[in-house]
């Protein structure tokens, strides 16, 4: 429970933003803010592989993407009504929140266990290439699929509908994304703690070791992997909310990459380092590339002096910061 | 006799030419210390990362209380009652002693496939990682992380790992290598209490602790058990004393 004060604190703030931000450009705050949430979910979900896990996919984006387009095509479908399919039994799209982002983790999670059952039997530098290959594989599937845009992508309509929420309202929508982010850290502190997560940090630390104990490791690491798809395939089903599009850049490795960054940035193994290192990185992002369009060669110093340095990323730095202070104000 | 606990009969287990186990065949009784001595490279810990599953056999049977298990992997193995330490220390650095137990205590378990109770608020799993600790002597260490246990403690903390298992048959390499004489005399002193209650593999550099705990030894030189018997017959055997013991040996 004492890791949830960090929560508590977020919270808190992210509660009172749309308030406090009246002054200045609401729309274009809230909207930033919203995509550092759906960002920091995406990279909470490649934490639990990398960070507590050991797996360095370089494919997190197939199942961000894959969640995406689950919401958009199912929208798609929805606003021109034309089935999905009509055999064996007619299926049309739906613009339920509540029917379509499950679906979008479905998806996800299920491509996550075919991907993941192969490329678990691999590790080290051939496992980061054979998810990198796997979710290129899944990058150009959607670049040919023509009846949803190929390379253009798709754009939706509306918004998912929730119940009496108003999701095209940005400040209705920024709040439910902030629940889901909440919920997803409670119950990721949690699992990190519970017997899953301790195993899945003993693989980490020392896969031999706990075969010879007695674990199944591939088997743990299998069901990391799927919960971590799934979750992204959350994520995915948000941005495409969000952004009321959807495309394979979704899905390209570069935003494999950008989700490795926000990790390895915020601090990988912490729970709330993803948060750190999206919001991070988005507002670097936001403010460098205003200024050079090689804003890249900026972040990639700091990237590199944070994995020599510190282990424990952006978060690290703060949450040192804060206790250090606590001391000294207790000495 | 009766069936002995642990039956190896011409395990072979090659690296390109070199023969690490070559027709190797040992029985283990239950409850009963079976030393395994050897000049350096005779393949004493390939023998372990054999009968423990981690390197696959070219030929041979490995039986673990009359059931083959040659061919089942590590972690069934472990599950049948197997347990091992590794000549280089192999624990998890950034857990506590304490947590280290656990997870092996853990391991015996059906599964560990809990989402949400903290693992920690396992009393009964603490309780007998705790007692575990106790055992090897480092009850007082439990809190800190494995990593910055002295070397000696945490060849103990493996003990503890294998010995919450409640394993039939415990596989040591080299339990003392590299510690002091005092934490060596402690481990001796450890493995002789344990005499009776589990059956032991142990390989040892240190005949004098070879000599205080084995039941029976038998000696590999190059892949092959050159001579096996109870310890004073090993003593005595001219070709032992050649090869491995020295002339000058008592
Ligand atoms: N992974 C490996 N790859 C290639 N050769 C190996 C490997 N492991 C061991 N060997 C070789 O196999 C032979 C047996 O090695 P092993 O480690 O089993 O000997 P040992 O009896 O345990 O020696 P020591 O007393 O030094 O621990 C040696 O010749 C060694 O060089
Ligand atoms: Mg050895």
């Amino acid at each position: 429970m004492r890791d949830l004060w960090p929560l508590a604190l977020v919270l808190l703030a992210a509660l009172a933003l749309p308030f406090v931000v009246a002054g200045m450009d609401l729309a274009y705050v809230v909207g930033i803010a919203t995509r550092i949430m759906i960002y920091a979910l995406a990279g909470i979900s490649l934490n639990l592989i990398l960070g507590y896990g050991g797996m360095v996919s370089f494919g997190h984006a197939a199942f961000f993407g894959t969640g995406a387009y689950v919401v958009g095509i199912l929208s798609t479908h929805a606003t021109y009504g034309e089935p999905l399919t009509t055999w064996p039994f007619e299926v049309g799209g739906t613009e339920q929140a509540l029917i379509a982002w499950p679906l979008a983790m479905l998806a996800a999670g299920l491509l996550a266990l075919v991907i993941g059952a192969l490329s678990l039997r691999t590790a080290g530098l051939y496992f980061i290439m054979i998810t990198l290959a796997f979710a290129q594989m899944i990058f150009f599937f959607f670049v040919s699929l023509q009846a949803y845009g190929g390379e253009d992508g798709l754009s939706l309509f509306a918004r998912s509908q929730a119940g009496p929420l108003d999701l095209g309202d940005d400040r209705q929508f920024y709040y439910l994304v902030l629940a889901l982010l909440a919920l997803v850290l409670f119950l990721k502190s949690r699992l990190i703690e519970a017997r899953f997560g301790r195993v899945l940090q003993g693989i980490r630390d020392n896969e031999r070791r706990m075969r010879a104990l007695g674990y199944p490791t591939y088997r743990y690491k299998l069901v990391a992997f799927v919960i971590s798809g799934a979750l992204a395939g959350l994520a995915g089903a948000l941005i495409a909310n969000q952004t009321e599009f959807v495309s394979p850049a979704f899905l390209d490795w570069p935003r494999s990459g950008d989700f490795i960054v926000i990790v390895v940035l915020g601090g990988m193994g912490r729970l709330y380092g993803p948060l750190a290192g999206a919001a991070l990185f988005l507002l670097l992002e936001e403010v460098l590339a205003a200024w050079t369009e090689h804003w890249m060669i900026i972040l990639g110093p700091i990237l590199v002096l944070l994995v020599l340095y510190a282990r424990g990323g952006v978060w690290d730095l703060i949450a040192g910061r804060l206790s250090r202070r606590k001391a000294g104000a207790d000495g | 006799m009766a069936e002995p606990l642990l039956q190896v009969e011409g395990l072979v287990k090659a690296y390109g030419a070199v023969r690490a186990c070559d027709g190797v065949a040992l029985q283990i009784a239950a409850g009963q210390i079976h030393a395994v001595i050897g000049p350096n490279g005779a393949g004493k810990t390939t023998l372990i990362g054999v009968i423990a599953g981690e390197l696959p056999a070219e030929a041979g049977i490995i039986r673990l209380a009359g059931r083959a298990i040659t061919r089942s992997p590590v972690q069934a193995r472990a599950k049948q009652g197997l347990a091992r330490t590794y000549q280089i220390t192999s624990v998890l650095p950034r857990f506590s002693a304490l947590d280290n137990v656990v997870l092996a205590a853990l391991a015996q378990q059906r599964h560990a496939f809990g989402f949400w109770r903290p693992l920690r608020r396992e009393a009964a799993l603490a309780e007998r990682a705790a007692a575990a600790l106790a055992r090897v002597g480092l009850e007082a260490e439990r809190d800190r992380p494995a990593a910055t246990l002295a070397h000696g403690q945490q060849r103990q903390l493996e003990i503890a790992m294998a010995l919450v298992a409640e394993p039939k048959l415990l596989l040591l390499d080299e339990p003392t290598a590299g510690m002091g004489p005092e934490d060596s005399a402690r481990i001796v002193a450890l493995l002789k209490a344990l005499k009776g209650g589990l059956a032991i593999l142990l390989v040892e550099h240190d005949m004098d602790a070879v000599f205080a705990l084995a039941d029976r030894i038998t000696v590999m030189v190059n892949g092959r058990p050159i001579a096996s018997g109870p310890p004073a017959a090993i003593r005595a055997d001219a070709e032992v004393r050649r090869a491995y013991l020295g002339e000058d040996a008592a």
